[in-house]
């Protein structure tokens, strides 16, 4: 049975989800966070550092999809590629 | 269910708190779309084509459980029983599932069975599979408007929306993906979903530890707390059972939560077990609940332990556990509301995303899987067969199309009579009790008949009912969850009787139809996956990581026990 090896790459699209996401806690987190905001996490710059850890995750997902692409078969229109989305 | 008094629990979310829920729905949307594009058959539609790799299986495996019902309820659990919470999670799922990929999916995956109920069907005829598939499909579609009420509900808790607005838009957006993608949209939304949900539930817990002075801290203020030193351990978990007795709760965590709920539950779940018929090959199929079963014996410390904080640091909570429930708080605002105390604008919208998240894979495994079942099992075997494909993939759509509307119409109906959910679920409960009985009997004893199929299910179900109304009506005394518990171990014990009783009297199913379905009729060839290609190497071996997961789980119970 030869199918759609991938219908296209998962791991790009939860890499670009945490880019994103991860950027603008980063920039919140630099630029906008006042003492309330600070004072309400007990301190801690939670969303810089929650934005670090989902570029982090990020980096890591696009590495693996880099290292290891899905193998699509020949016969599949190769229209279907990664990153292609939204 | 969460019968909520008025406790103000709304949230301060900004702009940008919306914005990042926003970016998130144009993902989940999008992958509906690009899904599509791979949609030709029935098949491709229902199944994925089988044509997924197993760590995308294995975190949709967990994902589809991992409902917010689920979630604010273990939370819940969490902030009112303490650390005894985790048998829901190492005793309660990772035997299961380890069994499940281990031992039965060379019968599902390798009959090539399309679901649960076809496989009844083809071991013990039209009976059995009459009764699952009904059951099992009329379940689906009303715990998704339960699902979809309980998102309704606290959406307007703590964003203020109208009841009817989060529903109706919710539901249109799980209907858009599926309904376009099938259920290669569904799973691959659902390990998005497991991602957003883990980056909402970690730093709570992270800023939660940070806040009452680490872990020790944390264990100081519940020692010194109104539960004691006790909620910080999982054994004998006396509280959660409602059993007195040390020993006889443990045997009732062991063999009711961990044999027969769990394994009913994992194993014999059709929402559950489709995710790893979609894997693309045998080995990845029973790698699925395995590779699940790692992050499901993790994910409680993100999820408990923010539950127990809340219940130290939520003034409320702490005073509702205390004894005093005036402030109108109940356990299951455990999560939003530490979620309102501790995040700042920015987590704040991933949190609520992660919510939100969460209750959309619960609907989408719901309604993923009852198109399934009704395309499959009703249409196709019982209304119009022999059509050609086109015909059952429009089908599938429909079912899609038409099972959201009967959630959304649950849904309201929940609204309008609260208790109506606690119903649902009881019922349902019922159904599943016997299912693993019958299954695991069906596998490995070649003479059980058809006739016994059919009468173990129902006798099995009719003990889980006698069990409910005995607790029910105060007959029989047992708080917590010991009913549950106690429940179905009669539906298990009633349906191993009735089920060998039947089989006595009733004739065998004829030998050569069991070719691929009974432990004994099978080749051993046929129940090999291969070691070949992208299922090769010893990190994919089952068994290894099989043997690796319960390890984890030992120690953990070790560490935290």
């Amino acid at each position: 049975m030869v199918r759609k090896a991938g219908l296209f790459d998962l791991r790009l699209v939860i890499a670009m989800l945490f880019a994103v996401y991860g950027v603008v806690l980063v920039v919140v987190g630099l630029g906008f966070t006042d003492e309330a905001d600070l004072a309400r996490a007990d301190g801690l710059n939670i969303n810089l550092w929650t934005g670090v850890g989902m570029l982090v995750l990020a980096a890591l997902f696009a590495l693996w999809a880099f290292l290891r692409p899905v193998v699509v078969p020949d016969e599949v229109d190769g229209d279907l590629k990664a990153g292609d989305q939204v | 269910m969460p019968v909520l008094a008025q406790a103000d629990l709304r949230l301060d979310a900004g702009p940008l708190d919306y914005a990042l829920l926003a970016v998130y729905f144009v993902f989940v949307l999008g992958i509906g779309f690009l899904a599509r594009r791979s949609v030709s058959s029935s098949l491709d539609f229902l199944l994925s084509g089988r044509s997924l790799p197993a760590w995308v299986t294995g975190l949709a495996f967990i994902s589809a459980n991992l409902g917010a019902i689920e979630l604010l309820g273990m939370a819940a659990n969490g902030a009112q029983y303490g650390m005894a919470t985790v048998h829901y999670y190492w005793i309660g799922a990772i035997p299961a599932m380890v069994f499940l990929g281990l031992v039965m999916m060379p019968f599902y995956y390798g009959s090539k069975v399309r679901s649960v109920p076809e496989f009844l069907r083809r071991r013990f005829g039209t009976g059995a599979h009459l009764v699952n598939a009904l059951s099992f499909a009329a379940a689906q579609v009303l715990i998704a408007g339960v699902n979809l009420y309980a998102l309704a509900f606290l959406l307007n808790l703590m964003l203020g929306w109208p009841i009817p607005f989060s529903v109706v838009i919710a539901a249109a957006i799980v209907l858009t993906y599926t309904a376009l993608g099938g259920l290669s949209a569904a799973i691959y939304n659902e390990v998005l979903q497991f991602f957003v949900i883990v980056a909402a539930l970690l730093p709570l817990t992270i800023v939660g530890l940070h806040k009452v002075g680490g872990w020790q801290g944390l264990v100081d203020k519940v020692t010194a707390g109104p539960g004691g030193a006790e909620q910080l351990s999982a054994w004998p978990a006396t509280e959660l059972t409602g059993i007195q007795n040390p020993v006889l709760s443990v045997i009732g965590i062991v063999f009711g939560l961990g044999f027969v709920l769990s394994f009913g539950y994992w194993t014999t779940n059709f929402a559950e077990v489709q995710r790893a018929l979609s894997a693309k090959s045998m080995s990845a199929a029973r790698r699925t609940p395995i590779i699940g079963a790692y992050p499901k014996a993790l994910i409680p410390f993100v999820i408990i332990i923010p539950g127990i904080i809340a219940a130290v640091v939520v003034p409320e909570l702490a005073a509702l556990k205390a004894g005093d429930g005036s402030a109108g708080v109940v356990y299951n605002n455990a999560l939003p509301a530490l979620i309102g105390e501790l995040l700042p604008n920015g987590m704040l919208g991933i949190a609520i995303t992660g919510l939100l998240a969460s209750f959309m894979a619960g609907v989408a495994a719901n309604v993923s899987s009852f198109n399934t079942v009704f395309t499959y099992d009703l249409w196709q075997d019982y209304v119009r067969k022999d059509r050609p494909d086109e015909y059952y993939l429009r089908v599938g759509r429909l079912a899609t199309i038409g099972g959201t509307l009967v959630a959304i119409g649950t849904a309201f109906l929940a609204a309008g009579y609260g208790n109506i959910m606690d119903y649902i679920q009881a019922l349902f409960s019922f159904f599943n009790a016997p299912l693993f009985a019958t299954f695991i009997l069906g596998m490995f004893w070649k003479r059980m008949s058809a006739a016994a199929g059919w009468t173990g299910l129902v006798a099995g179900t009719l003990a889980a009912v006698v069990v409910f109304v005995l607790a029910e009506t105060g007959a029989v005394d047992l708080p917590g969850q010991g009913a549950s518990f106690v429940g179905a171990g009669a539906a298990f014990v009633v349906d191993i009787v009735v089920s060998v009783a039947v089989t006595m009297w009733t004739r065998p199913v004829p030998e050569e139809r069991l070719v691929g379905l009974v432990w004994s009729m099978t080749p051993k060839e046929n129940r090999r996956h291969s070691t070949t290609g992208e299922d090769a190497g010893w990190y994919r071996s089952p068994a290894l990581l099989g043997i690796g997961v319960l390890v984890l789980t030992v120690v953990l119970n070790i560490v935290f026990g």
